[in-house]
Protein backbone atom coordinates (compact mmCIF):
# COMPACT_ATOMS: atom_id res chain seq x y z
CA UNK A 1 0.00 0.00 0.00
CA UNK A 2 2.11 3.00 -0.67
CA UNK A 3 2.11 5.93 1.38
CA UNK A 4 -0.73 8.73 0.34
CA UNK A 5 -1.07 12.08 1.35
CA UNK A 6 -4.14 14.62 0.53
CA UNK A 7 -3.38 17.87 -1.33
CA UNK A 8 -5.37 20.83 -0.23
CA UNK A 9 -7.02 23.06 -3.26
CA UNK A 10 -7.61 26.27 -1.98
CA UNK A 11 -10.47 28.02 -3.64
CA UNK A 12 -10.97 24.82 -6.03
CA UNK A 13 -7.87 26.10 -8.21
CA UNK A 14 -6.30 23.01 -9.25
CA UNK A 15 -4.00 24.83 -11.94
CA UNK A 16 -2.76 27.08 -9.28
CA UNK A 17 -2.43 24.39 -6.29
CA UNK A 18 -0.50 21.76 -8.90
CA UNK A 19 2.30 24.85 -9.91
CA UNK A 20 2.78 25.08 -6.73
CA UNK A 21 3.48 21.52 -5.66
CA UNK A 22 5.11 21.24 -9.02
CA UNK A 23 7.46 24.48 -7.76
CA UNK A 24 7.96 22.37 -4.20
CA UNK A 25 9.54 19.64 -5.92
CA UNK A 26 11.74 22.09 -8.18
CA UNK A 27 12.81 23.38 -5.18
CA UNK A 28 14.34 20.54 -3.27
CA UNK A 29 18.02 19.90 -3.62
CA UNK A 30 18.82 17.31 -5.93
CA UNK A 31 16.12 17.99 -8.10
CA UNK A 32 18.15 20.40 -11.12
CA UNK A 33 15.16 20.73 -13.62
CA UNK A 34 11.59 19.52 -14.76
CA UNK A 35 9.86 18.71 -17.91
CA UNK A 36 6.17 19.74 -17.48
CA UNK A 37 3.87 20.51 -20.45
CA UNK A 38 3.07 24.29 -20.58
CA UNK A 39 1.77 27.13 -22.26
CA UNK A 40 4.36 28.98 -24.19
CA UNK A 41 5.09 33.05 -24.51
CA UNK A 42 4.87 33.56 -27.88
CA UNK A 43 1.36 31.85 -28.82
CA UNK A 44 -1.33 30.57 -27.32
CA UNK A 45 -0.34 26.28 -27.65
CA UNK A 46 0.93 23.74 -25.25
CA UNK A 47 4.43 22.24 -25.35
CA UNK A 48 6.51 20.31 -23.38
CA UNK A 49 9.37 23.11 -21.48
CA UNK A 50 12.50 21.93 -19.31
CA UNK A 51 12.83 24.53 -16.46
CA UNK A 52 15.00 25.16 -13.60
CA UNK A 53 13.82 27.74 -12.19
CA UNK A 54 10.67 27.42 -10.26
CA UNK A 55 9.69 30.52 -11.95
CA UNK A 56 9.62 28.80 -15.00
CA UNK A 57 6.39 26.93 -13.64
CA UNK A 58 3.98 30.07 -14.05
CA UNK A 59 2.70 28.70 -17.06
CA UNK A 60 2.94 24.82 -16.60
CA UNK A 61 -0.39 23.31 -17.12
CA UNK A 62 -0.42 19.56 -17.19
CA UNK A 63 -3.79 18.63 -17.38
CA UNK A 64 -4.51 20.83 -20.70
CA UNK A 65 -5.61 18.44 -23.18
CA UNK A 66 -2.67 18.63 -25.40
CA UNK A 67 -0.24 15.62 -26.50
CA UNK A 68 2.00 17.25 -29.34
CA UNK A 69 4.15 14.07 -28.73
CA UNK A 70 5.44 11.51 -26.70
CA UNK A 71 7.48 13.41 -24.15
CA UNK A 72 9.18 9.62 -23.43
CA UNK A 73 11.61 10.58 -26.24
CA UNK A 74 11.93 13.73 -24.14
CA UNK A 75 13.03 12.06 -20.98
CA UNK A 76 15.06 9.61 -23.42
CA UNK A 77 17.29 12.73 -24.84
CA UNK A 78 17.47 13.75 -20.91
CA UNK A 79 18.54 11.04 -19.45
CA UNK A 80 20.26 8.87 -21.97
CA UNK A 81 23.77 9.91 -20.22
CA UNK A 82 24.06 11.49 -16.37
CA UNK A 83 22.52 15.41 -16.64
CA UNK A 84 24.72 16.42 -13.39
CA UNK A 85 21.36 16.31 -11.26
CA UNK A 86 18.32 14.78 -11.34
CA UNK A 87 15.56 15.36 -13.65
CA UNK A 88 12.02 15.44 -12.90
CA UNK A 89 9.40 15.15 -15.76
CA UNK A 90 5.49 15.58 -15.62
CA UNK A 91 4.53 12.70 -17.97
CA UNK A 92 1.11 10.80 -18.84
CA UNK A 93 0.86 6.93 -18.05
CA UNK A 94 1.52 5.98 -21.76
CA UNK A 95 4.69 7.98 -21.88
CA UNK A 96 5.98 6.53 -18.35
CA UNK A 97 5.06 3.14 -19.79
CA UNK A 98 7.26 4.87 -23.20
CA UNK A 99 9.52 5.72 -20.91
CA UNK A 100 9.96 2.11 -19.79
CA UNK A 101 10.59 0.80 -22.91
CA UNK A 102 13.35 2.69 -23.77
CA UNK A 103 14.93 2.46 -20.73
CA UNK A 104 14.69 -1.47 -21.02
CA UNK A 105 16.43 -0.42 -24.90
CA UNK A 106 18.98 1.27 -23.13
CA UNK A 107 18.14 4.44 -24.53
CA UNK A 108 17.14 6.32 -20.95
CA UNK A 109 17.97 5.81 -17.35
CA UNK A 110 14.99 5.45 -15.07
CA UNK A 111 17.52 6.64 -12.29
CA UNK A 112 18.52 9.81 -13.41
CA UNK A 113 14.44 10.82 -13.89
CA UNK A 114 11.58 11.38 -11.25
CA UNK A 115 8.65 10.59 -13.18
CA UNK A 116 5.65 12.90 -11.33
CA UNK A 117 2.12 11.06 -13.16
CA UNK A 118 -1.52 12.47 -12.90
CA UNK A 119 -4.24 10.18 -13.51
CA UNK A 120 -4.98 10.95 -17.15
CA UNK A 121 -8.26 12.41 -18.67
CA UNK A 122 -6.63 12.10 -21.89
CA UNK A 123 -5.77 14.69 -24.66
CA UNK A 124 -7.20 16.27 -27.70
CA UNK A 125 -5.46 15.32 -31.65
CA UNK A 126 -3.24 18.08 -32.54
CA UNK A 127 -6.11 19.89 -34.91
CA UNK A 128 -8.44 19.79 -32.44
CA UNK A 129 -6.33 21.62 -29.60
CA UNK A 130 -5.59 24.17 -32.21
CA UNK A 131 -8.69 24.84 -32.78
CA UNK A 132 -9.77 24.46 -29.14
CA UNK A 133 -6.86 26.91 -27.98
CA UNK A 134 -8.02 29.06 -30.75
CA UNK A 135 -11.43 29.12 -28.99
CA UNK A 136 -10.80 29.81 -25.58
CA UNK A 137 -7.28 30.71 -24.74
CA UNK A 138 -5.85 29.29 -21.52
CA UNK A 139 -9.27 29.06 -20.40
CA UNK A 140 -9.29 25.62 -22.19
CA UNK A 141 -8.20 23.05 -19.20
CA UNK A 142 -11.02 24.36 -17.14
CA UNK A 143 -13.35 23.74 -19.80
CA UNK A 144 -11.82 20.25 -20.84
CA UNK A 145 -11.40 19.51 -16.65
CA UNK A 146 -15.67 20.00 -15.96
CA UNK A 147 -16.27 18.20 -19.27
CA UNK A 148 -13.96 15.65 -18.71
CA UNK A 149 -15.09 14.79 -15.13
CA UNK A 150 -18.25 15.55 -15.60
CA UNK A 151 -20.69 13.89 -18.43
CA UNK A 152 -19.06 15.53 -21.22
CA UNK A 153 -16.15 12.88 -21.31
CA UNK A 154 -14.00 15.41 -21.91
CA UNK A 155 -15.58 17.03 -25.44
CA UNK A 156 -15.10 20.88 -25.96
CA UNK A 157 -17.33 22.52 -28.70
CA UNK A 158 -17.58 19.16 -29.71
CA UNK A 159 -14.12 18.83 -29.76
CA UNK A 160 -13.87 15.15 -28.45
CA UNK A 161 -10.37 13.71 -26.93
CA UNK A 162 -8.07 11.48 -29.70
CA UNK A 163 -9.23 7.60 -30.35
CA UNK A 164 -6.47 6.08 -28.33
CA UNK A 165 -7.44 8.33 -25.69
CA UNK A 166 -11.14 7.21 -25.68
CA UNK A 167 -10.06 4.17 -25.60
CA UNK A 168 -7.42 4.29 -23.43
CA UNK A 169 -8.05 1.68 -20.13
CA UNK A 170 -4.80 2.15 -18.63
CA UNK A 171 -5.55 5.76 -17.39
CA UNK A 172 -3.39 5.75 -14.03
CA UNK A 173 0.25 6.48 -13.96
CA UNK A 174 1.32 3.33 -12.01
CA UNK A 175 5.17 3.63 -13.01
CA UNK A 176 5.52 7.35 -12.09
CA UNK A 177 7.38 7.86 -8.21
CA UNK A 178 4.48 10.63 -7.42
CA UNK A 179 1.13 9.80 -8.46
CA UNK A 180 -1.75 12.20 -8.53
CA UNK A 181 -5.00 10.99 -8.09
CA UNK A 182 -7.96 12.74 -9.61
CA UNK A 183 -10.70 10.26 -10.37
CA UNK A 184 -13.10 9.17 -7.11
CA UNK A 185 -10.83 12.42 -5.09
CA UNK A 186 -11.23 15.38 -6.84
CA UNK A 187 -13.03 17.60 -5.82
CA UNK A 188 -14.28 16.67 -2.63
CA UNK A 189 -11.25 15.10 -1.77
CA UNK A 190 -8.66 17.35 -2.98
CA UNK A 191 -5.77 15.86 -4.63
CA UNK A 192 -4.53 12.20 -3.87
CA UNK A 193 -1.11 12.14 -3.77
CA UNK A 194 1.25 8.70 -3.68
CA UNK A 195 4.53 7.60 -3.59
CA UNK A 196 4.56 4.40 -5.64
CA UNK A 197 8.76 4.06 -5.17
CA UNK A 198 10.63 4.24 -2.61
CA UNK A 199 11.91 7.45 -3.90
CA UNK A 200 8.70 8.71 -4.56
CA UNK A 201 6.99 8.39 -1.10
CA UNK A 202 10.87 10.10 -0.01
CA UNK A 203 10.36 13.36 -1.69
CA UNK A 204 6.55 13.22 -0.76
CA UNK A 205 7.89 12.75 2.81
CA UNK A 206 9.53 16.31 2.32
CA UNK A 207 6.61 18.40 1.18
CA UNK A 208 4.68 19.22 4.16
CA UNK A 209 1.36 17.81 3.22
CA UNK A 210 -1.41 15.77 5.48
CA UNK A 211 -1.17 12.22 5.26
CA UNK A 212 -4.12 10.63 4.29
CA UNK A 213 -5.61 7.09 2.49
CA UNK A 214 -7.08 7.21 -0.78
CA UNK A 215 -11.12 8.30 -0.52
CA UNK A 216 -13.39 5.55 -0.18
CA UNK A 217 -14.94 6.09 -4.02
CA UNK A 218 -11.58 6.03 -5.31
CA UNK A 219 -11.35 2.28 -5.74
CA UNK A 220 -15.05 2.02 -7.39
CA UNK A 221 -14.75 5.21 -9.41
CA UNK A 222 -11.68 3.76 -11.07
CA UNK A 223 -12.91 0.55 -11.59
CA UNK A 224 -16.19 1.65 -13.54
CA UNK A 225 -13.70 4.12 -15.44
CA UNK A 226 -11.51 1.14 -16.46
CA UNK A 227 -14.52 -1.35 -17.64
CA UNK A 228 -15.98 1.39 -19.73
CA UNK A 229 -12.99 1.91 -21.66
CA UNK A 230 -12.32 -1.52 -21.70
CA UNK A 231 -15.47 -1.70 -23.24
CA UNK A 232 -14.84 0.79 -25.72
CA UNK A 233 -10.68 -0.29 -26.39
CA UNK A 234 -12.70 -4.13 -27.59
CA UNK A 235 -14.93 -2.59 -29.64
CA UNK A 236 -12.26 -1.35 -31.16
CA UNK A 237 -10.44 -4.39 -31.78
CA UNK A 238 -13.22 -5.58 -33.41
CA UNK A 239 -14.18 -2.90 -35.84
CA UNK A 240 -10.26 -2.96 -36.71
CA UNK A 241 -10.12 -6.87 -36.81
CA UNK A 242 -12.97 -7.23 -38.90
CA UNK A 243 -11.70 -4.12 -41.55
CA UNK A 244 -8.32 -5.53 -41.98
CA UNK A 245 -9.03 -9.84 -41.86
CA UNK A 246 -8.15 -9.60 -45.50
CA UNK A 247 -4.78 -8.43 -47.72
CA UNK A 248 -7.77 -6.58 -49.60
CA UNK A 249 -9.29 -4.69 -46.54
CA UNK A 250 -5.62 -4.28 -45.54
CA UNK A 251 -5.00 -2.66 -48.60
CA UNK A 252 -7.69 -0.48 -48.44
CA UNK A 253 -7.27 0.53 -44.84
CA UNK A 254 -4.00 1.94 -45.69
CA UNK A 255 -4.82 3.14 -48.91
CA UNK A 256 -4.25 7.05 -48.07
CA UNK A 257 -0.76 6.05 -46.62
CA UNK A 258 2.16 7.82 -48.85
CA UNK A 259 4.84 6.54 -46.62
CA UNK A 260 5.67 9.63 -45.12
CA UNK A 261 7.04 7.96 -42.06
CA UNK A 262 6.02 10.51 -39.85
CA UNK A 263 4.14 7.59 -37.91
CA UNK A 264 7.45 5.97 -37.04
CA UNK A 265 8.74 9.43 -36.12
CA UNK A 266 6.16 10.22 -33.72
CA UNK A 267 6.49 6.62 -31.96
CA UNK A 268 8.14 6.72 -28.99
CA UNK A 269 9.15 2.76 -28.81
CA UNK A 270 10.14 2.78 -32.92
CA UNK A 271 13.58 2.52 -31.57
CA UNK A 272 15.86 2.01 -34.62
CA UNK A 273 18.39 5.25 -34.80
CA UNK A 274 18.12 4.44 -38.47
CA UNK A 275 15.27 3.04 -39.56
CA UNK A 276 15.16 0.25 -42.75
CA UNK A 277 13.07 1.84 -44.59
CA UNK A 278 15.39 4.67 -45.09
CA UNK A 279 18.47 3.28 -46.15
CA UNK A 280 19.20 1.92 -49.50
CA UNK A 281 17.47 -1.31 -49.04
CA UNK A 282 14.15 0.38 -50.64
CA UNK A 283 16.10 2.87 -52.66
CA UNK A 284 14.73 0.68 -55.63
CA UNK A 285 16.57 1.49 -58.74
CA UNK A 286 14.38 2.68 -61.83
CA UNK A 287 14.80 -0.23 -63.93
CA UNK A 288 13.01 -2.49 -60.56
CA UNK A 289 10.20 -0.24 -60.91
CA UNK A 290 9.63 -0.60 -64.30
CA UNK A 291 9.71 -4.55 -63.95
CA UNK A 292 7.40 -4.33 -60.92
CA UNK A 293 4.78 -2.36 -63.00
CA UNK A 294 5.34 -4.89 -66.02
CA UNK A 295 4.87 -7.76 -64.08
CA UNK A 296 1.78 -5.98 -61.88
CA UNK A 297 0.03 -4.03 -64.57
CA UNK A 298 -0.55 -0.95 -61.99
CA UNK A 299 2.26 -0.28 -59.22
CA UNK A 300 0.93 2.58 -56.63
CA UNK A 301 3.62 4.80 -55.77
CA UNK A 302 5.52 4.88 -53.69
CA UNK A 303 6.11 1.01 -53.27
CA UNK A 304 6.12 -0.86 -49.82
CA UNK A 305 3.37 0.51 -48.44
CA UNK A 306 1.53 -2.34 -46.93
CA UNK A 307 5.50 -3.85 -46.21
CA UNK A 308 6.10 -0.90 -44.20
CA UNK A 309 3.26 -1.23 -41.96
CA UNK A 310 3.85 -5.21 -41.48
CA UNK A 311 7.54 -4.12 -40.57
CA UNK A 312 6.79 -2.37 -38.16
CA UNK A 313 4.06 -4.22 -36.61
CA UNK A 314 6.49 -7.01 -36.41
CA UNK A 315 9.74 -4.63 -35.54
CA UNK A 316 7.82 -2.90 -32.50
CA UNK A 317 4.34 -4.05 -31.79
CA UNK A 318 5.45 -6.00 -28.57
CA UNK A 319 6.62 -2.59 -27.23
CA UNK A 320 3.82 -0.62 -28.37
CA UNK A 321 2.29 1.42 -25.22
CA UNK A 322 -0.86 2.39 -26.98
CA UNK A 323 -0.41 6.48 -27.20
CA UNK A 324 -1.44 7.20 -30.72
CA UNK A 325 0.78 9.53 -31.62
CA UNK A 326 0.64 7.76 -34.97
CA UNK A 327 -2.79 8.45 -35.74
CA UNK A 328 -2.10 12.18 -34.39
CA UNK A 329 1.06 12.26 -36.56
CA UNK A 330 -0.49 11.45 -39.95
CA UNK A 331 -1.12 13.67 -42.64
CA UNK A 332 -3.73 11.41 -44.05
CA UNK A 333 -5.86 10.84 -41.07
CA UNK A 334 -5.11 6.68 -41.25
CA UNK A 335 -6.28 5.43 -38.04
CA UNK A 336 -3.07 3.89 -37.45
CA UNK A 337 -3.65 3.86 -33.53
CA UNK A 338 -6.26 1.63 -34.16
CA UNK A 339 -4.04 -0.98 -36.07
CA UNK A 340 -1.08 -0.81 -34.08
CA UNK A 341 -3.26 -1.05 -30.78
CA UNK A 342 -5.35 -4.19 -32.75
CA UNK A 343 -1.89 -6.16 -33.36
CA UNK A 344 -0.20 -5.12 -30.28
CA UNK A 345 -2.85 -6.72 -28.10
CA UNK A 346 -2.25 -9.90 -29.78
CA UNK A 347 1.92 -10.02 -30.04
CA UNK A 348 1.72 -8.80 -26.50
CA UNK A 349 -0.52 -11.85 -25.41
CA UNK A 350 1.57 -14.00 -27.49
CA UNK A 351 4.28 -13.68 -25.04
CA UNK A 352 2.79 -12.82 -21.62
CA UNK A 353 3.97 -9.43 -22.26
CA UNK A 354 3.12 -5.63 -21.64
CA UNK A 355 4.57 -2.85 -22.74
CA UNK A 356 5.30 -0.33 -20.09
CA UNK A 357 4.24 -2.78 -17.49
CA UNK A 358 7.63 -3.28 -15.70
CA UNK A 359 11.46 -2.81 -15.97
CA UNK A 360 12.13 -6.01 -14.50
CA UNK A 361 10.37 -7.91 -17.97
CA UNK A 362 12.94 -8.05 -20.92
CA UNK A 363 11.61 -7.49 -24.48
CA UNK A 364 9.98 -11.08 -25.90
CA UNK A 365 12.60 -10.81 -29.08
CA UNK A 366 15.57 -10.29 -27.06
CA UNK A 367 15.13 -13.27 -25.10
CA UNK A 368 14.47 -16.99 -25.77
CA UNK A 369 14.43 -20.42 -23.57
CA UNK A 370 15.68 -23.75 -24.45
CA UNK A 371 12.14 -25.22 -24.92
CA UNK A 372 9.19 -22.99 -25.73
CA UNK A 373 6.53 -22.18 -28.47
CA UNK A 374 5.97 -26.58 -29.83
CA UNK A 375 2.95 -24.83 -31.71
CA UNK A 376 5.17 -22.75 -34.26
CA UNK A 377 6.73 -25.66 -35.83
CA UNK A 378 3.13 -27.84 -35.69
CA UNK A 379 2.04 -28.69 -39.27
CA UNK B 1 -6.90 -25.30 -59.75
CA UNK B 2 -5.77 -27.85 -61.29
CA UNK B 3 -3.15 -26.46 -63.22
CA UNK B 4 -2.19 -24.13 -60.31
CA UNK B 5 1.38 -24.60 -59.50
CA UNK B 6 2.02 -22.84 -56.31
CA UNK B 7 5.10 -21.09 -55.41
CA UNK B 8 7.23 -21.69 -52.33
CA UNK B 9 10.20 -19.77 -50.93
CA UNK B 10 12.14 -21.81 -48.74
CA UNK B 11 14.59 -19.85 -46.44
CA UNK B 12 16.91 -23.04 -45.41
CA UNK B 13 20.07 -22.68 -42.92
CA UNK B 14 23.64 -23.98 -44.52
CA UNK B 15 24.19 -26.23 -42.16
CA UNK B 16 21.16 -28.63 -41.88
CA UNK B 17 18.18 -28.20 -44.31
CA UNK B 18 20.17 -26.91 -46.91
CA UNK B 19 22.81 -29.96 -46.55
CA UNK B 20 19.45 -32.41 -46.22
CA UNK B 21 17.64 -30.98 -49.29
CA UNK B 22 21.50 -31.58 -50.74
CA UNK B 23 21.16 -34.92 -49.82
CA UNK B 24 17.67 -35.45 -51.32
CA UNK B 25 18.92 -34.81 -54.15
CA UNK B 26 22.30 -36.55 -54.00
CA UNK B 27 20.08 -39.76 -52.73
CA UNK B 28 17.59 -39.34 -56.02
CA UNK B 29 14.44 -38.52 -53.84
CA UNK B 30 11.43 -36.59 -56.04
CA UNK B 31 10.21 -33.89 -54.45
CA UNK B 32 7.70 -31.05 -56.19
CA UNK B 33 9.98 -28.35 -58.06
CA UNK B 34 7.45 -25.79 -56.69
CA UNK B 35 10.23 -24.50 -53.72
CA UNK B 36 12.51 -21.83 -54.61
CA UNK B 37 15.83 -22.46 -51.68
CA UNK B 38 17.26 -19.54 -50.22
CA UNK B 39 20.39 -20.72 -48.44
CA UNK B 40 21.37 -18.35 -45.48
CA UNK B 41 23.80 -19.39 -42.97
CA UNK B 42 21.15 -19.83 -39.99
CA UNK B 43 18.03 -19.40 -39.67
CA UNK B 44 18.66 -17.03 -36.90
CA UNK B 45 19.62 -14.51 -40.03
CA UNK B 46 15.97 -14.48 -41.31
CA UNK B 47 14.73 -11.21 -40.80
CA UNK B 48 10.63 -11.31 -40.51
CA UNK B 49 11.00 -8.48 -43.33
CA UNK B 50 12.09 -11.56 -45.68
CA UNK B 51 9.21 -13.75 -44.96
CA UNK B 52 6.88 -10.74 -45.09
CA UNK B 53 8.24 -9.06 -48.28
CA UNK B 54 8.23 -12.92 -50.04
CA UNK B 55 4.52 -13.44 -49.40
CA UNK B 56 3.83 -9.94 -50.53
CA UNK B 57 5.44 -10.51 -53.83
CA UNK B 58 3.08 -13.48 -54.70
CA UNK B 59 4.69 -16.45 -52.63
CA UNK B 60 1.89 -18.75 -51.84
CA UNK B 61 3.81 -20.45 -48.79
CA UNK B 62 6.97 -19.55 -46.94
CA UNK B 63 9.27 -22.02 -45.26
CA UNK B 64 11.84 -21.45 -43.36
CA UNK B 65 13.57 -24.36 -41.83
CA UNK B 66 17.08 -25.08 -39.78
CA UNK B 67 18.98 -27.32 -37.19
CA UNK B 68 16.80 -28.45 -34.43
CA UNK B 69 16.68 -26.64 -31.31
CA UNK B 70 19.56 -27.27 -29.38
CA UNK B 71 21.82 -28.12 -32.42
CA UNK B 72 21.84 -25.05 -34.11
CA UNK B 73 25.79 -24.53 -35.58
CA UNK B 74 25.62 -20.90 -34.40
CA UNK B 75 24.43 -22.26 -30.36
CA UNK B 76 21.01 -19.98 -30.32
CA UNK B 77 20.40 -18.76 -33.84
CA UNK B 78 17.15 -20.81 -34.09
CA UNK B 79 15.87 -20.45 -30.54
CA UNK B 80 15.80 -16.52 -32.24
CA UNK B 81 14.31 -17.95 -35.04
CA UNK B 82 11.54 -19.61 -33.06
CA UNK B 83 10.98 -16.53 -31.24
CA UNK B 84 10.30 -14.35 -34.85
CA UNK B 85 8.55 -17.16 -36.31
CA UNK B 86 6.05 -16.85 -33.43
CA UNK B 87 5.64 -13.30 -33.51
CA UNK B 88 4.71 -13.64 -37.88
CA UNK B 89 2.48 -16.03 -36.45
CA UNK B 90 0.46 -13.90 -34.79
CA UNK B 91 0.63 -11.11 -37.34
CA UNK B 92 0.51 -12.34 -40.97
CA UNK B 93 -2.76 -14.77 -40.24
CA UNK B 94 -4.75 -11.93 -39.42
CA UNK B 95 -4.09 -9.89 -42.65
CA UNK B 96 -5.04 -13.50 -45.03
CA UNK B 97 -1.99 -14.75 -44.91
CA UNK B 98 -3.64 -18.94 -43.93
CA UNK B 99 -1.40 -19.93 -40.85
CA UNK B 100 -0.69 -22.89 -43.12
CA UNK B 101 1.42 -20.28 -45.31
CA UNK B 102 3.79 -19.94 -43.06
CA UNK B 103 5.94 -22.89 -42.01
CA UNK B 104 8.87 -23.43 -39.20
CA UNK B 105 10.70 -26.54 -39.16
CA UNK B 106 13.58 -28.50 -37.89
CA UNK B 107 15.36 -30.67 -40.81
CA UNK B 108 18.68 -31.70 -39.90
CA UNK B 109 21.69 -32.76 -42.18
CA UNK B 110 20.51 -36.58 -42.30
CA UNK B 111 17.23 -35.16 -42.53
CA UNK B 112 16.71 -36.01 -46.12
CA UNK B 113 13.52 -38.06 -46.92
CA UNK B 114 12.22 -35.57 -44.14
CA UNK B 115 13.00 -32.42 -46.55
CA UNK B 116 11.62 -33.77 -49.37
CA UNK B 117 8.48 -35.20 -47.46
CA UNK B 118 7.52 -31.56 -46.34
CA UNK B 119 8.37 -30.03 -49.36
CA UNK B 120 5.84 -32.43 -50.91
CA UNK B 121 2.94 -31.99 -47.95
CA UNK B 122 3.09 -28.18 -48.39
CA UNK B 123 2.90 -28.55 -52.21
CA UNK B 124 -0.43 -30.40 -51.94
CA UNK B 125 -1.56 -28.05 -49.33
CA UNK B 126 -0.96 -24.98 -51.40
CA UNK B 127 -2.62 -26.92 -54.53
CA UNK B 128 -5.57 -27.23 -51.69
CA UNK B 129 -5.85 -23.83 -50.36
CA UNK B 130 -5.04 -22.04 -54.03
CA UNK B 131 -3.40 -18.62 -54.64
CA UNK B 132 -2.33 -16.28 -52.32
CA UNK B 133 -4.36 -13.34 -52.23
CA UNK B 134 -1.04 -11.68 -52.94
CA UNK B 135 -1.18 -13.09 -56.22
CA UNK B 136 -4.77 -12.48 -57.24
CA UNK B 137 -5.16 -8.72 -55.82
CA UNK B 138 -3.54 -5.08 -55.85
CA UNK B 139 -0.82 -4.98 -53.56
CA UNK B 140 0.31 -1.49 -52.46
Amino acid sequence: MPQSYKIEVPGADLGATLKNFLGAILGLEEVAAMLVPAWLPMKDTVMPVLVTDPAGLETADPLAPAFPLNAARLASRLTRKPAGGLVAAVLRPCEIRAFVELVKLKQGSADDLVIIGLDCLGAFPNTGFTQAAQAHGRGLTDKFLASALGSGEGAVDGIEPAAACRVCERPLPLGADVALGLFGVWPEGGVLAEGRTERGAEILGRLGLARAGAPAARTSAVEALVRAKTKLRDEMFARTTEATSSLEKLTAYLAGCVNCYNCRNACPVCYCRECVFTTDVFDHEPRQYLQWARRQGTVKMPTDTVFYHLTRLAHMSTACVGCGQCSNACPNGLPVMELFRTLAARTQAAFDYEAGRSLEEAPPLSVFREDEFPEVTAP
Amino acid sequence: MTDFEPTIIAFVCNWCTYTAADLAGTSRLAYPHNVRLVRLMCTGMVDPKYVIKALLSGADAVLVSGCRPGDCHYINGNFKARRRFKLLKEILPRFGFEAARLRLAWIGASDGHEFAATIKEMTEKMRELGPSEARRKMVI
